[in-house]
Order: C-alpha cells, then sequence, then structure tokens
C-alpha cells in the first residue's frame, strides 16, 4: 500500500474487491449502499477502505436511500458510488432518472444475479441488460460496461467513473456473480498511472451568469456543485439551462431530451469499446458481453480447429449499443451467435442493427449458471452448416 | 409632502429580495396557502443566523412545499419524492461544512419518504427538517395522507379518513431527533426561533408547521376560507414547551399542542463515525 | 495442455474455500500462472456444502469452470459422493481418511485417504488447520504449484499470530507423505 492508502502491485482477489479497490483508485470518496448478495463484498470492502483514504461509507436504509445519497454526495463534490445487484438495481431505477436529467455523474455497479424477483441470489445472471437501458422512464440514454474478469471490472469502473464526468451522467458497470466472486490475479497500477478525467468546473465566476444547463459544444455542460457560490437550482422537472422548471414547455422538454441523448449518442466513437477476435472475414460472429464473452472464447477456439470462420465480438460498452459496428457485420457475415444468460435482450439489439441482412440466433440460459460451452458451439455449428448450403438458407432458423 | 412620505416608505426592494430568487415570483401556491407564510419565517431566521448563505442548501421532495426550494436564492435540490432527506445525507456527507435544510411536506416526508425520515432521526445525521404539514397532498388536488386525521374528508376518503394520523413530532422523537418542535403557520415569531434554534442544533432537527390548505384540505372539512382555516389552527393550539410528544396527537377540529418538544445533546453521525475511526 | 483443475470440496467451515485461495494465489502470485478460483456455498455460513475450483494455467483463462479436474479435495462424504464421478481419468483423490468413507470405487483414479483433521487435531491441536495439513499432503504429491509459493500464499493469507501453527501444519501434511508412501508400502 502506498503513503496514500491507495493499493498498488499484483493481487489475487475477486472481482468485488477489485471493484472497490478500482473506485478508490479513481478517486472515489463516497459510497452509499445497502447489503445484498452477491454485491455486498463491494459495500464491506469500502467500509474497510474509505475512512484509510478519507472517505465516507455509510449504509443506508434501503437502495433507493442508498443511489439518493449517491447522487447528493456527487453534488457535494465527491466521486461517488453504489453497488447492488436486481433487487436493489430496481430500487434505484427511480434516482438513476433524477441522476440523468440533473446530469449528475456517479456509478453504479449491479453484480446481476438470477432473477426474477429475489430468484437466486448466489449465482450468476444477465438478466438485467434491458432494464439498464430502459429500467427508468421516460427517454434517454445511458452508459453500460461489462467486464468479464476481475481484472477488467477493475479497469472498467475506473473507466466508468472517468465517462461519468466526461458526460455528467450515471455511469453502470453491468458485471454479474461470476464475475463478482471470481478470484484472479489483478494488477492495481501505480496511482500516478492513472488516469482521472476531472470534474468539469464552470468557467465564470458565479456573479458572472452561469447557467448550470448551458452545455459546452460538445452538450455537456460545466457543473458547480453545492457550496460553491454559485447558488444553483436542479430540479428532477424539465429545467431549462437556468436549470428552472419549465413544465408546460415542450420545446424546452425536446431541447433537453435531445441534448441528454445526443451527449452520449454523438459520442459514440469515444465511448463505445469493443475486443474483436478475428470478426473480419468471419462467417460467423459471435456477439458477447460480461462472462459469456468467456464461456464463448472456448466454443469459437473449437470451432476454428474445424475449420470454421468463427469471429468474436466482444461488447466491453453495451450501451450504448455498437449499433454501426453490428450494421457494418450484417452485410459481411452471415450470422450473428449471442449467448447471454437470459432468455434474449441484447440478442434484440443485434437482431434489430442486423436488419435481417443476417441472422441473429440467440443462445438462450435462464439463469444460475454459465453456459455449457457446447451449446454455443452447437448454435455456431448449426448456422454456419446452413449457411453453407443455400438450398437451407431460406428456411429461418429457429431461435 | 404626505406624497413625499409615502414615497419614502416605498421601497424598491424587499428585504428579502437577495434570498429569494425574484425571477422565479410569483410562486405557484394558492392564495391562503401557508406556505408563503413558512418561508417568509424561513428567510427571516436565515437573515438573523451568522451563516455563510453559499454554504447553505436547501433539498427538498415533491409536492406544494418541495417547490421551496427552487424559490430561495440558495443552491436549492428538488429531488424526486420522498427521496429529500437520504439525498440530504450524501450532500452532507461529502461536503460537511454544508448547512443542508430539507423544506418538504408531509405526505413526502412521513409517506414515501417515512423510512428515510426515521433512519435520519436514529443516526442523528446532522440534517434540519423543516416539515410543513398541511395534512393532505396539495399538489395532487387533496388527496388523504399519513398525517390526515381520523374521519377527514379528502378527495381520497370521501366517507371520512379510516386511518390513525401520524403525529410528526412522536415519530421525530421516539426515532431520535435531537431538537423538535411544533407551531402553526401563524405562529410566526415562535417559528421562525425555533427555525434558528434548529439550524443552530447539531444532528437531526425537526421542525413541524401546521399550515392550510384552503383550496382542498379546508374546503372538503368546510373550514372556511384561509384565514379562518389559519386562525382555527391558532385559536385551537396550546403553548406546551417540553410536553411529551407522545401527548401531540392531532385530531379533527381538536387541539393542537404546539411548542419545543424536545432539544437535548446527542453525537451525531459524523461525530460517532470520525470516532470509530480513530 | 497445461491447463489444471482442481476442486476442493467439503462443508462450511473447513477451510475449503481458503485451501482454493492460497493453491490459486501461490500459483497466480508467486508462479506468474493464470489462475481463476470459483467459489460455491450454500445458504448457510457453517455447515452446507462448499467447493472451491481452482484453474491454473499458463494461457490465459477463458472458460472459468472446471469441468474434469486432475486433483480432487473431497473433506466431506457430500462431497466426495458429489464429486468424485467428474475427476478425470488418471486423476487424484485426496479424502480425509476419517470423513470420507470410499464406497463409489473406481479403479481408474489415483486414492490417498489422509487423516487430515486427526493430524491437525491431535498433533497441532487446532482442527481448524486441516485444510493446511491437507494442502501440504498435496504440495507433496501434485507439482502444480511448488510447495514455497504454497508456503507464501500460506503465510500471506492467514490470520497474524497463526503463522507457526499454520507453517507447522503445512509442514506435517507435506511430510505425511513419506509416513503415507510407507504405511502403503507395508500395508
Amino acid at each position: 500500500m502506498n503513503d496514500n492508502g491507495i493499493l498498488q502491485g499484483d493481487f489475487f482477489i475477486d472481482g468485488d474487491t477489485a471493484c472497490a479497490e478500482a473506485a478508490i483508485c479513481a478517486g472515489c470518496r463516497f459510497f452509499g449502499g445497502y447489503p445484498i448478495t452477491p454485491a455486498t463484498e463491494i459495500a464491506e470492502r469500502m467500509a474497510r477502505r474509505l475512512p484509510q483514504v478519507g472517505g465516507t461509507y455509510i449504509q443506508m436504509e434501503d437502495e433507493i436511500a442508498s443511489i439518493a445519497a449517491v447522487l447528493g454526495a456527487s453534488w457535494a463534490g465527491q466521486r461517488a458510488m453504489t453497488a447492488t445487484s436486481g433487487p436493489g438495481f430496481s430500487l434505484m431505477m427511480e434516482n438513476l432518472g433524477l441522476g440523468i436529467i440533473t446530469e449528475t455523474p456517479c456509478v453504479l455497479v449491479n453484480v446481476q444475479r438470477a432473477g426474477p424477483s429475489t430468484g437466486m441470489p448466489t449465482l450468476a445472471g444477465q438478466g438485467d441488460m434491458m432494464q439498464a437501458r430502459w429500467g427508468s422512464h421516460g427517454p434517454y440514454e445511458i452508459i453500460a460496461l461489462a467486464p468479464s474478469s476481475p481484472q477488467e471490472l477493475f479497469d472498467l469502473t475506473i473507466r466508468a467513473f472517468n465517462l461519468a464526468e466526461r458526460y455528467r451522467t450515471p455511469v453502470l458497470v453491468m458485471t454479474d456473480e461470476a464475475v463478482g466472486h471470481m478470484t484472479e490475479r489483478v494488477v492495481i497500477p501505480p496511482s500516478e498511472e492513472i488516469k482521472h478525467y476531472p470534474r468539469r468546473k464552470p468557467q465564470v465566476p458565479p456573479s458572472d451568469g452561469y447557467l448550470p444547463y448551458n452545455p459546452d459544444p460538445d452538450g455537456v455542460p460545466p457543473m458547480a456543485c453545492a457550496g460553491e457560490g454559485y447558488r444553483i437550482h436542479v430540479t428532477g422537472l424539465t429545467h431549462n439551462e437556468k436549470g428552472y422548471p419549465a413544465t408546460v414547455s415542450v420545446e424546452t422538454q425536446r431541447k433537453l431530451v435531445e441534448r441528454l441523448i445526443r451527449k452520449i449518442r454523438d459520442n459514440r466513437d469515444d465511448i463505445v469499446e469493443l475486443h474483436e477476435d478475428q470478426v473480419q472475414g468471419a462467417d460467423v460472429v459471435v456477439v458477447a458481453y460480461g462472462i459469456s464473452a468467456r464461456t464463448a472464447a472456448r466454443p469459437v477456439r473449437v470451432a476454428r480447429e474445424m475449420g470454421l470462420k468463427v469471429g468474436l465480438l466482444k461488447l466491453v460498452t453495451v450501451w450504448p449499443f455498437a449499433e454501426n459496428r453490428i450494421q457494418e457485420l450484417a452485410s459481411q457475415v452471415k450470422a450473428f451467435v449471442v449467448p447471454e444468460i437470459n432468455m434474449g435482450q441484447i440478442a434484440l439489439e443485434v437482431e434489430r442493427c442486423a436488419g435481417g441482412k443476417a441472422q441473429t440466433i440467440l443462445v438462450p440460459h435462464a439463469g444460475g449458471g454459465l453456459h455449457d460451452p457446447d451449446d454455443v458451439l452447437e448454435a455456431i455449428m448449426r448456422v454456419s452448416r446452413w449457411n453453407r448450403e443455400p438450398e437451407t438458407q431460406n428456411s429461418k432458423p429457429e431461435t | 409632502m404626505a406624497e413625499e412620505l409615502t414615497n419614502l416608505l416605498i421601497s424598491e426592494h424587499h428585504p428579502m429580495d437577495s434570498l429569494l430568487r425574484q425571477d422565479r415570483l410569483p410562486h405557484i401556491w394558492c392564495s391562503g396557502c401557508g406556505l408563503g407564510t413558512v418561508l417568509t419565517c424561513f428567510v427571516s431566521a436565515l437573515q438573523k443566523l451568522e451563516l455563510d448563505l453559499n454554504k447553505v442548501v436547501i433539498v427538498s421532495g415533491i409536492g406544494c412545499t418541495g417547490r421551496a426550494a427552487g424559490y430561495l436564492n440558495l443552491d436549492g435540490f428538488h429531488t424526486t419524492h420522498g427521496r429529500a432527506i437520504p439525498f440530504a445525507t450524501g450532500l452532507k456527507l461529502g461536503n460537511p461544512e454544508l448547512k443542508v435544510v430539507v423544506i418538504s411536506g408531509d405526505g413526502d416526508l412521513m409517506a414515501i419518504g417515512g423510512n428515510h425520515f426515521i433512519h435520519a432521526a436514529r443516526r442523528n445525521m446532522d440534517l434540519t427538517v423543516l416539515c410543513v404539514n398541511n395534512f393532505n397532498y396539495g399538489m395532487t388536488s387533496g388527496q388523504v395522507g399519513p398525517t390526515t386525521p381520523t374521519d377527514a374528508r379528502t378527495s381520497t376518503s370521501p366517507y371520512g379518513n379510516a386511518e390513525h394520523p401520524f403525529n410528526v413530532p412522536y415519530l421525530a422523537a421516539a426515532t431520535g431527533a435531537t431538537y423538535v418542535a411544533r407551531w402553526t403557520a401563524l405562529h410566526v415569531r415562535r417559528l421562525e426561533r425555533s427555525l434558528i434554534e434548529a439550524m443552530n442544533k447539531r444532528g437531526f432537527s425537526l421542525v413541524e408547521v401546521i399550515s392550510p390548505c384552503p383550496t382542498y384540505y379546508g374546503r372538503w372539512n368546510k373550514m372556511g376560507d384561509a384565514l379562518e382555516q389559519m386562525k382555527q389552527y391558532h385559536d385551537h393550539s396550546i403553548i406546551r414547551h417540553r410536553t411529551d410528544p407522545a401527548e401531540a396527537d392531532i385530531s379533527l377540529g381538536g387541539e393542537i399542542i404546539v411548542g419545543r418538544f424536545v432539544d437535548e445533546d446527542k453525537p451525531t453521525f459524523c461525530d460517532l463515525q470520525r470516532e470509530a475511526v480513530q | 495442455m497445461n491447463r489444471h483443475e482442481i476442486r476442493f470440496s467439503g462443508f462450511g467451515g473447513q477451510g475449503i474455500i481458503t485451501s482454493g485461495y492460497i493453491l490459486g494465489k501461490a500459483a497466480a502470485l508467486y508462479d506468474g500462472r493464470h489462475v481463476t478460483l470459483i467459489k460455491s456455498y450454500g445458504p448457510e455460513s457453517r455447515g452446507g456444502a462448499s467447493s472451491a475450483q481452482v484453474i491454473i494455467s499458463d494461457e490465459e483463462i477463458n472458460y472459468p469452470r472446471v469441468t474434469k479436474p486432475e486433483l480432487l479435495v473431497a473433506m466431506s462424504q457430500e462431497a466426495y459422493a458429489k464429486y468424485v464421478d467428474e475427476l478425470a481419468d488418471g486423476g487424484l483423490l485426496l479424502i480425509d481418511k476419517d470423513l470420507v468413507e470410499l464406497n463409489h470405487p473406481r479403479d481408474d483414479i489415483r486414492v490417498c485417504a489422509i487423516p487430515a483433521t486427526r493430524i491437525a487435531e491431535s498433533e497441532l491441536g487446532r482442527k481448524i488447520v486441516a485444510n493446511i495439513v491437507m494442502l501440504g499432503f498435496l504440495a507433496a504429491n501434485s507439482e502444480v504449484v511448488p510447495v514455497e509459493g504454497i508456503r507464501e500464499a500460506v503465510l500471506s493469507s492467514i490470520p497474524k499470530g497463526t503463522e507457526e501453527l499454520n507453517t507447522r501444519a503445512l509442514e506435517r501434511g507435506y511430510a505425511y507423505e513419506i509416513q503415507y508412501l510407507q504405511e502403503a508400502a507395508n500395508a
């Protein structure tokens, strides 16, 4: 440990612990949370570690309060985080929306377990991916990252904090029980090597007509926090550039919502991170994220050994969706195979972007475990086969 | 001569101008609503307190009272329904230099936000909560709420309320608040003094204000016009400092015990957390 | 194939997860290998089924689950019954002699029955280090991770003040290998 209480070096730790350490490296000094399997270890680690670096941990009365406190702490100038799992994620949807409309940078980690409802608390799921996208009411855009190892959970947690500040928005880290509870080597680089995107502060003094929601050219407004003399007004109501409610102005609503969406959509090139493995020239591309991308790597390798041209496209950023890349690939490949630990969520998005130019085959899993690699292999082989035999191409395969 | 004297008395500026967002006035509250008086008392209390106003933050939930944050020329946060207190908790812990005041209504704080209220009190979180109680949900046009007296009529208790109401000071005291007071919107001096005391208090302080809602609650319960309703509350009130808040129940048309019920010292969340870590 | 799959199993409170953690840490931090450890346990804090899956490889590990372990440590009858069939042909099964009855005989595996809990209790005075005794024996019987790394991993993973006890437990398990061979030869 360094003098400043920040870890550095090689560690054999689980994903949840790596996530907490990443938050500390990223400058997070506030955690408000509520115990829930399989995310509890993040709270436990933060409770121990935050006081060592001058931060504050508080266990709130529920997940609604947890995210509300995180938003408050962010407006007090802190980098703030909470971590939960499905049931808590559901409760957080309300204030996730408040974070989005008030443009509050913060990080929300969802260590997904199998649902619906209480489901299987100790076992993995990826069933909250669409909830991450659409779970809070109203139109919005969201950033969600999906790590597939403790090291990646570490790296993406840091990235989440930076994206949150860069785009002034809550950022979701959509991990799962398998990654959260998996122990592997995690390399924590020296603090000076960790990039920090600083909070975008107003360039004008308080007296000089600062407009809290007047954006910079990239659509993101600089942020004055409470106590800095700007006397800001922040509301969850539709508001104008001054931050004042304009609840019957359709024009204000249109401008606000369009900007909230465009500040993310227009910067997709910066936000969307993909890992591609032999995607170029492939007949079949497996599109996967999180733990399922690891599971898929094995059948992809086996299929290649059998002479099939199979690529693996890992969505490191799930939201915003890699629309352009999927559209591009759709006219080059014959089919996409999408294994995910749910009954079809991201597969729908892939199918939408494929636009009928390539087939999309879902390999579902109801939750509570990882895919049997053979199931993914079988799907790859099946689509490879009917793509090779033109006469069967017209028969739409069952998905 | 008389005209000149009159002119001298007319000022371009109201003494409270600097603390109100002029560009947001007029407000949306009904005429006769107690909120105007309450806001005046709050501003007046702020002017007497020697606080750095740049460090005073107002947090509101949703409802008529929830709009208060938007009219004060301070850092203000108008959060979601019921979540003012946990949001305020994050603000306070994120920057302990801030003086954080929650101004919200009875429905927001006691029903949807009830769980947050009791836990903030239990922790003795360093917050001042100003709960404006008008016995119903005014913003949504007068529905029954957690403080509506038994038998009182509202749009969703048209045959009379079949529930027992929360006694706000009792709830606050029982769950750990270190300062608890109640006044009506007509007790302006006493309310102002209580607000000063509450904001000077370290820990969780609660001031409840019984406030008329002539448009809905008053009309449903045939309480006359705004002034009559306000006067009725005032006339029915009995000042009893340090009384046991358990005895401060409010019944329909009954007496309203007001006063400063609790004023004690105990370590706040921040105090105990600091000690524990050291 | 340089992928090694190992499963530790028993019931909660026996230090099953700790064993997997120590072996994994030894390989990951003191031997520079790729390691994935997966813990699984029931909702009970004590007494429920407990298992740790460790994969050690020279290459990046994709699929993180153990499917055909070459080494199985079973410290309870249920664990033995549940996992003995998944052990690879020619695999090594280590059982606690006093806790597991070999009632699913397989002739394609090697079996070592070690009284780890008895040794921990009677010779070392603390039943709690049975897992470390077992780990010592494992280190003597498997070349997956060098014993020096395991020793370092033990010392950096246990509570302060228990270093001596755990070191003795590890050495005792390691040394039991010779005793075991002699006993086996005599039998």
